[in-house]
């Protein structure tokens, strides 16, 4: 019985444990943290498990993919939750970022305003529920309560740079919520559904009339999700609120442009995979195009700009413009093994952006080095820095701080930065590989992405190599104090870097099924409806056992 | 009925888009309202126009669906208002604070001479 109910899980363990907390008092704050912790683990625990479930056999024995009916109601007219090897990886993800960040805000930045830990479990309902959502607007619902919690987040701590930060930043993505909503309905006018798998089945039996329509809903609803992802050039206010946002804060948005990435990779390989007749590879050109352009971008500001911060928010530039470029590979036709590739990059960069975002506070401790670049580059950008975090009082401060600092920075920029043997290397060359080789694709525009990609490696190498020359060599010797529970959560994500590297294998194998399940539609469109309700089930099963 | 309905949309969505665009504040949050009444009553005009026939049916018996109106774009309206409703009020907030610390309501928080 639980078995079956396993799937929504993590929409609410995060949910009731945020709205438990709630209930108390910000005084509370050590159980807060704890209830916290313990529902973040709950969630890998149970993500893991997922990922084992989705490898193997699934949940009802439907291949590979689970379904879970939403109140029972037969699909297309109730909402469903998908299980698949994408949705369960992200949910893995989510929750890798997620404890890692806590951690790291318990040592200060959750003393900075209020109810930091319910705005951060709500962010992971939104985060889950739109990785494991099979219906469109249930998708919007998810984004809106991931957005409103990212909003609330984004402002934690206050200051002058972060409110202005956060008006653009709710700005656009009010916006670009009008836009998706859009886009929905307009799908839901022509096809009359809303379920996912439903619209797959449907695309190919499209009237000639209603296809450019739909063809216009779904980009429309692409534009919404391009803000998410950061896209060029829809990614203008990216940097500047990554860079305000507190580093927690920050090291989990880490995740939120590769929601974006998500829906997009999602939607493309449902709706105009292979089986999708004549609507198959629509909007792979204009992928392809942002996609680069997002990761031209993304190098460009990464070289120009001056503060850590700003590097990390471009690098979180390269990486979803990388897998968008390669998400419109995928869709005009590029095979499994291309986007088998690009998933495995999609984790280990997600995992050091959100690394690099942690070390910045650390990085910056001390007086001079980093610190003056940083407030150099906020006279030239005009940004007061009014908020100067006081060193907390209490806490374990480490040994040998620069040596692990340096070595914590110098192994994210190493996978950043695409450098063997971590995965951001390994995964660049499965990549590259696909590109090379004869996939059916013009060759012009495979070996400029390749040129692109190892450029946008070595940018990186450059960009964060001056930061890290500044502050571990040319700067002062007095070293920053840095807590333990600061640096703990920054060797977690090295170290699941690391293991990532060492089990590179097992991984890529994974996101190669991963890729498979994508390219293979038919299981997904049609698996939804092969979904028995749970009443029918039990009646079944009654109906057994009265029967001798 | 459809024309009339279109070019309220129509209108709804080209002031919103154009305040939206404005540097104050204060219009922003005015243009993002008047958009998303244009995006709701489109949502709404997606479960096709007619008048006369109820979202909700009778109970038992035979129906025949025809006489009735698609419910669940307004179901669907309703979730988008609340929604919408939610978030600008919440950008209302940030637009005070703001206003508060900037000093000004322009929505880069300084005037464009300074």
């Amino acid at each position: 019985m639980i078995h079956q109910h396993l799937i929504i899980a993590p929409i609410l363990i995060p949910f009731i444990t945020g709205a438990l907390m709630l209930l108390y008092d910000d005084r509370q704050r050590k159980a807060k943290f704890w209830l916290s912790l313990i529902s973040t683990c709950a969630q890998l625990l149970i993500a893991i498990e997922l990922v084992i479930r989705a490898k193997s056999g699934g949940a009802d024995g439907n291949g590979s993919i689970g379904f879970y009916l939403l109140g029972d109601w037969q699909a297309p007219f109730g909402i469903v939750l998908v299980l698949d090897r994408l949705s369960a990886l992200m949910l893995v993800l989510t929750a890798l970022l997620a404890i890692p960040s806590l951690v790291y805000a318990s040592a200060s930045w959750s003393r900075q305003g209020q109810h930091y830990y319910s705005l951060f479990q709500f962010l992971l309902v939104g985060l889950n529920g739109a990785f494991l959502t099979g219906d469109l607007f249930n998708l919007f619902v998810f984004f809106e309560v991931l957005l409103a919690a990212s909003y609330g987040l984004l402002l934690h701590g206050s200051g002058q740079l972060r409110v202005r930060a956060g008006l653009h930043y709710i700005a656009i993505n009010l916006a670009a919520s009008l836009l998706f909503l859009i886009g929905v309905s307009l799908i839901y006018g022509i096809t009359g559904t809303l379920n996912m798998a439903h619209l797959a089945n449907m695309i190919s039996s499209l009237s000639p009339e209603d296809r450019p329509l739909l063809h216009a809903a779904v980009a429309i609803m692409a534009v919404a999700f391009l803000v998410k992802a950061g896209s060029w050039p829809l990614s203008f206010w990216l940097s500047t609120a990554y860079m305000a946002a507190a580093a927690p804060v920050a090291a989990m948005f880490a995740i939120m442009t590769k929601v974006g990435v998500y829906a997009i990779l999602r939607l493309s390989m449902l709706l105009f995979g292979p089986s999708a007749g004549a609507s198959t590879g629509f909007g792979a050109g204009m992928l392809i195009i942002l996609g680069m352009a997002t990761l031209i971008f993304g190098l460009v500001g990464l070289l120009a700009s001056q503060g850590l911060g700003r590097m990390a928010a471009h690098s979180v530039l390269i990486s979803s413009g990388t897998v968008l470029a390669v998400t419109g590979f995928a869709v005009a036709g590029g095979g499994p093994e291309l986007l088998s590739g690009a998933l495995y990059y999609m984790i280990g960069s997600t995992l050091a952006t959100s690394t690099l975002f942690l070390l910045i506070e650390p990085m910056s401790r001390e007086d001079g080095g980093i610190a003056a670049m940083l407030a150099l580059t906020a006279d030239a950008y005009g940004i007061d820095d009014a908020d100067v975090d006081e060193v907390p009082d209490a806490g374990l401060a480490i040994p040998v701080t620069m040596t692990v600092l340096g070595a914590c920075f110098g192994i994210s920029l190493m996978m950043l930065a695409g450098l063997p043997p971590l995965p951001g290397f390994i995964g660049k060359v499965a990549i590259i590989q696909q590109l090379i080789g004869d996939n059916g694709l013009p060759p012009g525009l495979n070996w400029a992405f390749i040129a692109m990609l190892i450029i946008s490696g070595f940018a990186t190498l450059i960009g964060l190599a001056r930061i890290g020359i500044q502050t571990f060599w040319a700067g002062e010797d007095t070293a920053p104090r840095v807590l333990a529970l600061e640096i703990a959560p920054i060797i977690a994500l090295i170290s699941v870097l690391g293991l990532m590297t060492v089990k590179s294998e097992v991984t890529l194998r994974y996101t190669q099924g991963t890729a498979q399940d994508l390219h293979q539609t038919a299981s997904y469109a049609y698996g939804v409806f092969a979904t028995p309700r749970a009443a029918d089930r039990e009646g079944a099963e009654i109906q057994e056992e009265t029967q001798p | 009925m459809e024309i009339i309905l279109s070019a309220a949309i129509g209108i709804l969505a080209t002031s919103g888009i154009w305040l939206l665009l404005r540097p104050r504040s204060f219009q922003v949050i005015i243009g993002l309202c008047l958009l998303s009444y244009a995006v709701n009553l489109f949502i709404f005009s997606m479960g096709r126009l007619a008048p006369g026939r109820p979202p909700i049916m009778p109970k038992g018996g035979f129906v025949d669906p025809s006489n009735y109106a698609d419910p669940l774009p307004q179901a669907l309206v309703l979730t988008a208002i609340v929604i919408s409703f939610a978030t600008t009020a919440l950008f209302l907030v940030v637009l005070i604070a703001s206003r508060g610390m900037t000093g000004t309501d322009h929505v880069d928080g300084k005037e464009r001479s300074q």
